[in-house]
């Protein structure tokens, strides 16, 4: 991303001059005031909506060319996004129907994955919101994506569930290394989750601090409570902060 | 579903039948209104029996017209519906003339109708099709567009094309207001069947409610004529509880 930049025609300037490379592979967290156009900077990369100014590329390609060439992009909503008329099998094989991929006995290890292998045959009104969260990870990761985006998944959760959810998605990125932008306006989770955290400022947002989180994987859900686990926290709460005023 | 769940689905309705035929017995014998005015409920259960064979062949045509007019609208108007989510220029500029159907007071219609397209069911069909048609249109046009935005992102970020949004998408989410359109539409499409046969008989021997409806006012049979509305009133009925039982049993997923 070279100086990206978004004006949607009410005029609302929602991204300017946004800076950001990514090598393959890195988890990066983005925190941000609501509204600062995390959303949009996401939304840019999946190639939803368009750029007014700058050059955003994925591998050489602009967004909607790589969407369309590699099939390698997968994205998770706020909202678990489920179709309510198919059952949670049905849900996640979703993806691979659509781009007409074979659906073999990776889909039921998935299921197995984010632990709802006894309910492939529930339909989505039936389970918790914490469950429909993991149908809608299980779908993502279906299409064993080298890119996911993920647009503040857990926002709705409590945070018990949110907690445990982090750890599972943390445990399925150590095993497929896939590249990751999460977001999210909670610090504890961004660090928790990231490699790598970018906190970008109000509305028109761009980056006003890219801060390393140097902590080794494997992680385990006890880094939470070492000291400088949360001193880095409060590092970037801290950035949060002046990003707000 | 338990005993208590059953009757306290069926005791309501029950009691205020009973409590409608109880004032009406009062009125008319408090009143002593004559019976060409106002027959007692006695009376029209006379000429339910006296005339049951007649009201059934009746009410069996009358259904076989009304069920044919609905399940032709249901059809006709699912393509219509289609068409028009498909391109906004052609929903645009035909929408008003779907609402036409709507407006139009189908008595005065139904004997140009019955004049172009001929006497006998195929006239009958023809009034009950048109008079239903416009709920399955509007309801099954709103579900197929209302898609929920991010279903649709979801939809193109898997490189879906036009045909999987609209099959795979589009349809599904229409199911609830199908069912919805039909649930009106069925009930409409037994107005339209009755009214059809105001103008278009069957010939001599055979008739349909709304041929026995006219003669028997024609006659000043009023407790006949009240044992027609009764069983027209069962037939809507029968249609419209049938349609919304099956609605209720293909949306279980919807709610869970």
């Amino acid at each position: 991303m070279r100086g990206v930049g978004k004006v949607y025609p009410s005029g609302t300037h929602a991204l300017a001059n946004v800076d950001l490379q990514v090598p393959r592979g890195q988890f990066v967290s983005i925190v941000g005031p609501s509204g600062c156009g995390k959303s949009t900077l996401i939304r840019l990369v999946a190639g939803l909506d368009n750029y007014t100014s700058g050059t955003l590329t994925i591998d050489g390609y602009d967004p909607i060319n790589a969407r369309k060439k590699s099939n390698d992009l997968a994205y998770v909503f706020q909202d678990p996004t489920l179709l309510p008329w198919r059952n949670i099998y049905k849900n996640v094989t979703l993806p691979l129907e659509l781009r007409k991929q074979i659906i073999d006995d990776s889909v039921t290890a998935i299921i197995e994955t984010v632990g709802l292998s006894d309910f492939l045959t529930a339909f989505p009104s039936q389970l918790s919101g914490g469950m429909r969260m993991r149908v809608s990870i299980a779908r993502a990761l279906v299409t064993n994506p080298g890119l996911l985006l993920l647009d503040e998944p857990f926002g709705a959760l409590d945070e018990i569930t949110r907690q445990l959810l982090n750890e599972e998605l943390l445990k399925l990125w150590e095993r497929d290394c896939w590249t990751g932008l999460f977001i999210t306006h909670n610090v504890y989770e961004a660090a928790f989750l990231a490699d790598r955290v970018l906190v970008m400022s109000a509305r028109p947002g761009h980056i006003i601090a890219d801060i390393e989180v140097p902590f080794p994987h494997p992680r385990n859900k006890d880094l939470r409570h070492e000291s400088s686990f949360t001193e880095i926290a409060h590092y970037i709460s801290n950035k949060l902060e002046q990003a707000n005023q | 579903m338990n005993i208590r769940k059953i009757s306290s689905q069926i005791v309501p309705p029950v009691f205020f039948f009973a409590l409608f035929l109880f004032s009406w017995y009062a009125l008319v014998e408090v009143f002593a209104i004559p019976p060409f005015l106002l027959p007692g409920p006695w009376l029209v259960a006379d000429a339910v029996i006296l005339h049951g064979e007649r009201l059934l062949n009746a009410t069996l045509l009358t259904a076989i017209g009304s069920l044919t007019g609905f399940t032709l609208s249901f059809v006709v108007g699912f393509c219509i519906a289609l068409l028009f989510s498909q391109s906004r220029i052609i929903e645009r500029g035909l929408y008003p003339y779907a609402i036409f159907l709507q407006t139009v007071p189908i008595v005065a219609i139904a004997p140009l109708i019955v004049l172009w397209i001929g006497y006998g069911l195929q006239g009958v069909v023809a009034v009950s099709f048109i008079i239903s048609l416009f709920p399955i249109i509007a309801n099954t046009t709103a579900g197929l567009t209302q898609v929920d935005p991010r279903l649709l992102d979801l939809f193109i970020l898997n490189n879906a094309g036009r045909w999987q949004i609209l099959f795979k998408l589009r349809v599904p989410n229409a199911v609830p207001n199908m069912l919805t359109g039909a649930r009106i539409s069925s009930g409409l499409s037994v107005i339209g069947a009755i009214v059809g046969e105001f103008f278009a008989g069957y010939g001599t021997d055979d008739f349909g409610l709304g041929y026995l409806i006219i003669q028997t006012s024609g006659q000043a049979k009023t407790d006949y004529l009240f044992a027609c509305i009764l069983f027209c009133t069962i037939l809507g009925l029968t249609i419209f509880t049938a349609v919304g039982l099956s609605s209720h049993y293909l949306l279980r997923r919807w709610r869970g």
